[in-house]
């Protein structure tokens, strides 16, 4: 069973609608010990650094996530859930989770985009994403294929943790983490085929790790 | 790169499509969650549904669709129509879309537009402007003007400053369309929609008057918007969004050409 972290300012039902056509078993929760149980978590997000955050502390469920990476629980962080995994965002000047060392940034109006124009913000449609490393959320994944962003701040943690990028007036962290902790800028709930792939990919590696 | 975004508009009365969509088949759809299923296996980039429904019993019917929809496609999209409060963003929010679509919901209380990014954020609020061309004034000076009630009603707002306040207070994207160009066939209004984008940084979706493959690489080349909204073009089968994106590429407009 997957668990998506239930914190109010999250696009739960969007995950679970693309778990479900998955037919990957799963449960909207904030109940400890079902995390605890469950072979992996999807940490969703979408709105506002700052309000996420007072979502999660408010309800004890930062230390309570902090305690299962530590445990090497898989998890899949997304858009907002991947921005607060960092120390820290501009957005709201949030404190975050600091789970992976880096922070989140503004996108800067005056960069360019490939027509030689000011970049818009927010960063909103289908991008693509360059891979640093290998990366089993990957597989049989057309390296061509377009994910849907929709974000106005993007992570910018440390060098190691970079495991792909994406191009928007320059280049920046669209993937980041370790095997089993990943976060993602993009939403793969809402990206298609492509999308739905990454996710059943995340499943695979939780299910390979519990041994289940 | 980020990709120019191909949108489809269904309109939709009381649960049905109001115009049958004609695939190349010949086969006509009324069915707005098996058309959006269809528009998201060719490959649309995103959806946008507006209710026309006046009845409360057919809203009801409506978000039915809307989560009948979100179920069975994994694309974002946009719903709007008759969104005249937070609660009425909130309903359709919870049903599935990403984003709602404001307008003349807008132009009567502003303030939905703030309220609706801060309990929502700004990524899902998306400003729909029906604009028409009039004479420039002291008032208009941009000389196109809002427009209400399918372009019966001028509100006396200048359509330049109106994008302007709504970013400003928090719209995330703007959907812009042409009165007088809707249903011509004749191309966007390229002049209205380079205004409006080159002058605020929100991503603009240009709205009305497709009517050739062309018309859209102009929209996002010469018109500077980030998508182009389109309906009959796609509805009566003269054109699948392949062969649109196909055109679009050939023209070195970048669009997702893989799903």
């Amino acid at each position: 069973m997957l668990a998506i972290l239930d914190y109010k300012a999250g696009n739960q039902t969007s995950v679970q609608r693309a778990l479900n056509k998955l037919g990957i078993p799963n449960e909207i929760t904030a109940d400890k010990e079902k995390l605890a149980k469950a072979t992996g978590i999807i940490f969703p997000g979408v709105g506002a650094a700052g309000q996420a955050m007072d979502e999660l502390t408010s309800g004890g469920l930062d230390a309570l996530l902090k305690e299962l990476v530590q445990q090497k629980k898989p998890l899949l962080g997304i858009c907002v859930g991947c921005q607060i995994l960092l120390d820290y965002s501009e957005e709201n000047d949030t404190k975050a989770l600091s789970v992976i060392p880096g922070e989140c940034r503004l996108f800067n109006p005056s960069w360019e985009d490939y027509e030689g124009v000011p970049i818009r913000v927010p960063h909103m449609g289908w991008n693509q994403i360059e891979l640093k490393k290998d990366c089993v959320l990957f597989n049989d994944i057309d390296p061509e294929a377009h994910f849907y962003f929709v974000h106005s701040y993007y992570p910018a943690p440390e060098e190691k943790y970079i495991i792909g990028e994406t191009t928007y007036g320059r280049p920046f962290c669209s993937l980041h983490g370790r095997d089993g902790l990943w976060a993602v800028q993009f939403h793969p709930e809402k990206s298609g085929n492509p999308g739905l792939k990454l996710i059943s990919n995340f499943y695979e590696y939780c299910k390979e790790v519990s041994g289940a | 790169m980020l990709s120019k975004r191909i949108i489809p508009c269904l309109d939709v009365r009381n649960g049905i499509l109001t115009k049958g969509v004609k695939f190349k088949n010949n086969v006509d759809i009324g069915d707005p969650v098996e058309t959006a299923k269809l528009y998201y296996e060719q490959g649309a980039d995103e959806i946008v549904f507006y209710d026309i429904t006046a009845s409360s019993e057919g809203r009801g019917i409506f978000l039915d669709v809307v989560e009948r929809v979100a179920s069975e496609i994994f694309i974002p999209f946009s719903v709007g129509g008759g969104i005249n409060s937070v609660e009425d963003m909130r309903a359709v929010l919870l049903a599935g879309a990403e984003k709602v679509s404001v307008n003349s919901g807008a132009v009567k209380n502003p303030d939905i537009i703030s309220e609706g990014a801060a309990a929502f954020g700004s990524q899902c609020i998306v400003l729909g402007m029906d604009v028409k061309r009039v004479d420039k004034s002291e008032k208009i000076p941009s000389g196109f003007e809002i427009v209400i009630n399918g372009g019966r009603k001028f509100m006396g707002i200048d359509a330049l400053e109106w994008a302007k306040t709504c970013e400003s207070l928090g719209a995330g994207e703007i959907c812009l369309n042409s009165i007088d160009a809707d249903g011509m066939k004749d191309g966007y209004d390229l002049e209205l929609t380079k205004l409006i984008s080159e002058n605020v940084t929100v991503p603009v979706i240009a709205s009305g008057g497709a009517g050739h493959p062309q018309h859209m690489v102009d929209a996002v080349t010469e018109g500077r918007a980030t998508a182009a909204l389109i309906a009959s073009i796609v509805h009566y089968g003269e054109y699948t969004i392949p062969q649109l994106k196909e055109y679009m590429n050939s023209k070195g407009v970048r669009t997702r050409s893989s799903w």
